[in-house]
């Protein structure tokens, strides 16, 4: 166990050397000045290095290996876009710094954009949302905003596969529409009859991933999309599973009107523990008047942030968006070119199906009517035949030194492991993942305490979530330090 | 193949003899003929390792913002940033992780997230934080979304002394459910008007949006807005400058229900505007209707203490269409930029900061006042500050850019001749001196 900087605290250590004041005190009126202690650690540099670098030791990440959660497309971050991301000239930039004077940055930006609509197929584009679920309110608001232009302010209805991520329902409750949702079929796709028995006057859009949860690209995108518009509907994609489809095939073809984006999934942008994504938004000519302001705009004099007018639905940040993370991206993008891209997706696909093949007849894999896209889902009711339970078997995973895949998701298939290995992991580690898979399903049978007891071999044991909830300590108690 | 696909042509036909499939493009049967892209896409040639870090450079040339000496504020600070923080900040351990899902191995992001939340609840005086959140304006808008989750009451209350682009993000968030959001004017000393504040909070509200500092940089009176809003059952949320709570009494101690602000001053670079990190933090009664990840306090099975993100019920794997926020990934490397920030100033060194910046602020703007410019108002300010330039503030800004300044914002708001000032400890006598010279100078030109 790491000891918590306020535990290690001790009244006059400093991390910092600061300057002397160089200019006169004021004063700080009496009433309105801060009186007592903050409680911030006292500690020295060293202590602070000392202590984030245990803690960092206490983690897994991509580069120890295999970080297969499924729909979260873990692959390597290149570490030359750290270093371009750091360039003064791009970093200790003002937001609010007159557009001549980042004409760099500006220049940079609406070269991602046009690459980005290219990807996609569309036209308009808005590199604002922070992440993938403030993309999915950016689609749902554009299209919110042309039915509401078109004089249709009842179109307030969002179908929804079942098998939809859970920021697609809440993010159409944010947006003021209500989830209808859509049944699967036997193929782990989207049933064409429910849409078309489900569309009507009051359908505002359809969300869909694609390739879905399952990692199935759904064949029946034409007569889906098609059946949406001509109930007047609009086809929102998103975007999580890009890394499937870069260069093979394009959501604007697909009778998609708007899809975002995850520049830290399929763009290579790192993950940070938890952030900072970022979420760009690609959408067709009709649904452009409303994007969010400001946007990048070319004109004579070379580029502008430009705002939308009165047609656009708002603001969704403060300022532009997390542009370091877009810095990282269009160096991914630039490495790559067309083909490089194209290797990205066909080099996924290629690992994801090898992976199911090396588990067959290891691992049940419902829905399996052909080759998967860039993920897959093992599990269902076949897994406890076998003596498997997903939480145990993730666990064990841990023991052998690789992270699990995600778990418990999508909804539709019971006990679900959803692995997605992407196009970075070489044959060889996907064969030490799939090999350690496959001694878990032996211990199993033989030991299968080996499973219940884990993980043993991590920086802690099991940990208990129910406690955590029930006495919900979120702050260091100041007594404690 | 490219640098980043490891698996050459030799081994990917072992791949796909073992997928039992001849060509690649047979993996790709289930995608409709129709759709299927038959040539390459239109994208810029690829560029070598080498190639492309001439271009960043290029680009980078093309900026010059970043060579001139900061007086702008609004939202983003000009702030001093140790070494030590990007040091740990580029530990692959921390920005190659993915969100902590298997707590067991990402006990470094938990602890460390867990350690922020604290610092941030004992910086705002409040009981609780959670995991952090876009930005401070959505967290703003996040926290009005709450504040209507918590009293069932569909209508807030804003300042119009908020930053307007904060404002237009609570718009954005809170106009499709169909709330209501009703402006606080702002009386002639620059902060809320008590009186309308009084009259308009008759209607019902679930909440009051205060900014303090406001965006005018001048403190407001929590204390009292706070004994208004709870008079009316209403919440209070604080929208803060996280340095000015180092001078300045914590919104939270002064009945402040949610705060939150944007924690960019603490550790992360401008970067035109992001990413940073929002903060939320708020008293333990409220943490079932806060949005966004928690990270919690347990015990592994032998008894050893170990984090966990908490409350997931209320999110949206669980929840879905009745999950408290769609928020997801949120800034979690920010966030930490902020806690290793707050862990080197400390205590003390914090406080310096916090003291250096208000001190410098009022440096600056008794020789701006001296050089020509009047105060706008009189209420006390930290470290921001509006003043009436005898002239046109764009045409103010023009010459003191060419002069090598970043001046502070044009603010049309309050008029053609408007400017809002920020200064952080960074800048030394000798920079602002210069400032007022060219300042100074600039005023016998524009008219």
């Amino acid at each position: 166990m790491e000891k918590t900087l306020f535990a290690i605290s001790c009244p006059g250590r400093i991390g910092v050397s600061l300057p002397e004041c160089d200019v006169p005190e004021t004063e700080i009126p009496n009433d309105l000045a801060r009186t007592g202690e903050i409680g911030l650690p006292q500690v020295t540099e060293g202590q602070v290095m000392r202590h984030f670098v245990r803690l960092s030791n206490r983690n897994y990440n991509i580069e120890k290996g295999i970080y297969p959660l499924g729909s979260c497309t873990m692959k390597y971050n290149p570490r030359l876009h750290e270093a371009l991301a750091r360039i003064p000239g791009l970093a200790a930039l003002h937001p609010l710094s007159p557009d001549h004077t980042v004409q760099g940055t500006l220049e940079l930006m609406h070269a991602l954009g046009t690459c980005l609509c290219e990807i996609t197929g569309f036209s308009g584009v808005t590199l604002q949302p922070a992440a993938g679920a403030q993309g999915e309110f950016t689609g749902l608001m554009l299209i919110r905003s042309a039915h509401l232009a078109a004089g249709e302010p009842g179109r307030d209805k969002v179908l929804m596969p079942d098998s939809a991520h859970g920021t697609n329902p809440a993010t159409s409750t944010m947006a003021g529409m209500k989830v209808v949702p859509v049944k699967s079929n036997d193929h782990g796709m989207v049933d064409v009859e429910d849409v078309k028995a489900k569309v009507g006057p009051d359908t505002a859009a359809l969300m869909l991933t694609n390739p879905n949860t399952l990692g199935l690209f759904d064949s029946n995108i034409l007569e889906i999309t098609e059946a949406v518009h001509r109930a007047g509907g609009l086809n929102y994609m998103d975007g999580a599973n890009m890394n499937a489809m870069l260069g093979v095939a394009r959501p604007g073809d697909m009778g998609f009107d708007v899809c975002h984006l995850n520049l830290h999934k399929t763009f290579s942008t790192p993950h940070g523990g938890g952030g900072p994504g970022s979420g760009p938004v690609c959408c067709n000519e009709r649904l452009e008047p409303y994007l969010p302001n400001p946007v990048v705009v070319k004109n004579n004099d070379g580029y502008a942030l430009s705002g939308m007018g009165n047609t656009s639905f708002g603001r969704l940040m403060a300022f532009h968006g997390n542009v370091g993370v877009l810095y990282r991206a269009y160096a991914y993008i630039m490495t790559l070119g067309a083909a490089g891209l194209r290797e990205v997706t066909e080099g996924a696909v290629v690992n994801a199906n090898y992976l199911k093949a090396r588990l067959r007849g290891h691992y049940p894999v419902p829905f399996d009517n052909g080759p998967c896209m860039h993920e897959f889902v093992a599990g269902g009711p076949e897994m406890a035949g076998l003596g498997l339970k997903t939480l145990d078997v993730a666990k064990r995973l841990l023991d052998y030194g690789f992270h699990a895949p995600t778990v418990y998701f999508p909804l539709i298939v019971k006990e679900a492991l959803m692995m997605e290995p992407t196009e970075t992991e070489t044959m060889e580690s996907i064969d030490e993942f799939a090999e350690a898979l496959i001694a878990i399903a032996r211990e199993a049978r033989e030991k299968p305490h080996l499973l219940t007891d884990a993980p043993v071999n991590t920086p802690v044991l099991r940990l208990d979530e129910v406690k955590a909830a029930k006495e919900l300590v979120v702050v260091e108690p100041r007594e404690e330090s | 193949m490219n640098r980043f696909v490891p698996n050459c042509r030799t081994l990917r036909d072992r791949m796909l003899t073992e997928i039992g499939v001849k060509r690649v493009e047979d993996l790709f049967t289930p995608v409709p003929e129709k759709v299927r892209m038959r040539g390459l896409l239109n994208l810029p040639p690829a560029m070598s390792e080498m190639e492309l870090v001439r271009e960043y450079a290029r680009l980078a040339k093309s900026n010059t913002s970043h060579e001139l000496v900061c007086f702008r504020g609004a939202g983003s600070y000009d702030h001093f940033i140790p070494a030590a923080v990007d040091s740990i900040l580029t530990r692959s351990e921390f920005f190659t992780a993915y969100t902590p899902y298997q707590a067991e191995v990402s006990q470094g992001t938990l602890q460390a997230i867990f350690e922020y939340q604290t610092m941030i609840a004992r910086l705002c005086g409040t009981e609780a934080a959670n995991a952090g959140m876009y930005d401070g304006a959505s967290a703003t808008a996040e926290a009005a979304l709450m504040a209507m989750r918590v009293t069932g009451v569909n209508r807030v209350l804003v300042a119009g002394s908020l930053n307007p682009s904060y404002r237009e993000v609570i718009e954005t968030y809170l106009v499709p459910g169909g709330f209501q959001i009703n402006e606080i004017p702002f009386g002639p000393d620059g902060l809320l008007d008590p009186g309308a504040v009084r009259t308009l909070i008759q209607g019902g509200a679930a909440a009051m949006v205060v900014q303090s500092p406001n965006y005018f940089g001048l403190v407001e009176n929590i204390a009292l807005a706070s004994e208004t809003a709870r008079a009316n059952n209403a919440l209070l949320v604080v929208v803060a400058d996280p340095i000015s709570l180092g001078v300045i009494q914590a919104p939270g101690a002064l009945g402040a229900d949610i705060v939150v602000g944007d924690g960019q001053p603490l550790g992360i670079p401008m970067g035109f505007g992001g990413p940073y990190a929002g903060f939320l933090a708020t008293s333990t009664a409220h943490l079932r209707k806060m949005p966004g990840r928690i990270i919690g306090r347990t015990e592994d099975r032998a008894g050893n203490t170990g984090y966990v993100m908490t409350l997931q019920t209320r999110e949206q794997h669980i929840r879905r269409e009745k999950a408290t926020s769609n928020i997801c990934t949120n800034q979690a490397l920010m966030a930490l930029a902020n806690a290793v920030y707050l862990s080197l100033t400390g205590e003390a060194g914090f406080r310096e900061i916090a003291r250096q910046c208000h001190h410098k602020a009022h440096y600056l703007e008794a020789g701006l006042v001296k050089a020509g410019a009047r105060r706008i108002f009189s209420a006390p300010f930290v470290r921001e500050f509006a003043l009436r330039l005898p002239g046109d503030a764009f045409e103010f800004e023009d010459r003191l850019l060419s002069a090598g300044f970043l001046p502070g914002l044009p603010v049309p708001g309050l008029g053609n001749d408007a400017m809002l000032f920020a200064v952080t400890e960074k800048r030394t006598r000798e920079e602002m001196d210069a400032f007022i010279g060219a300042f100074s100078k600039a005023c016998g030109e524009v008219r």
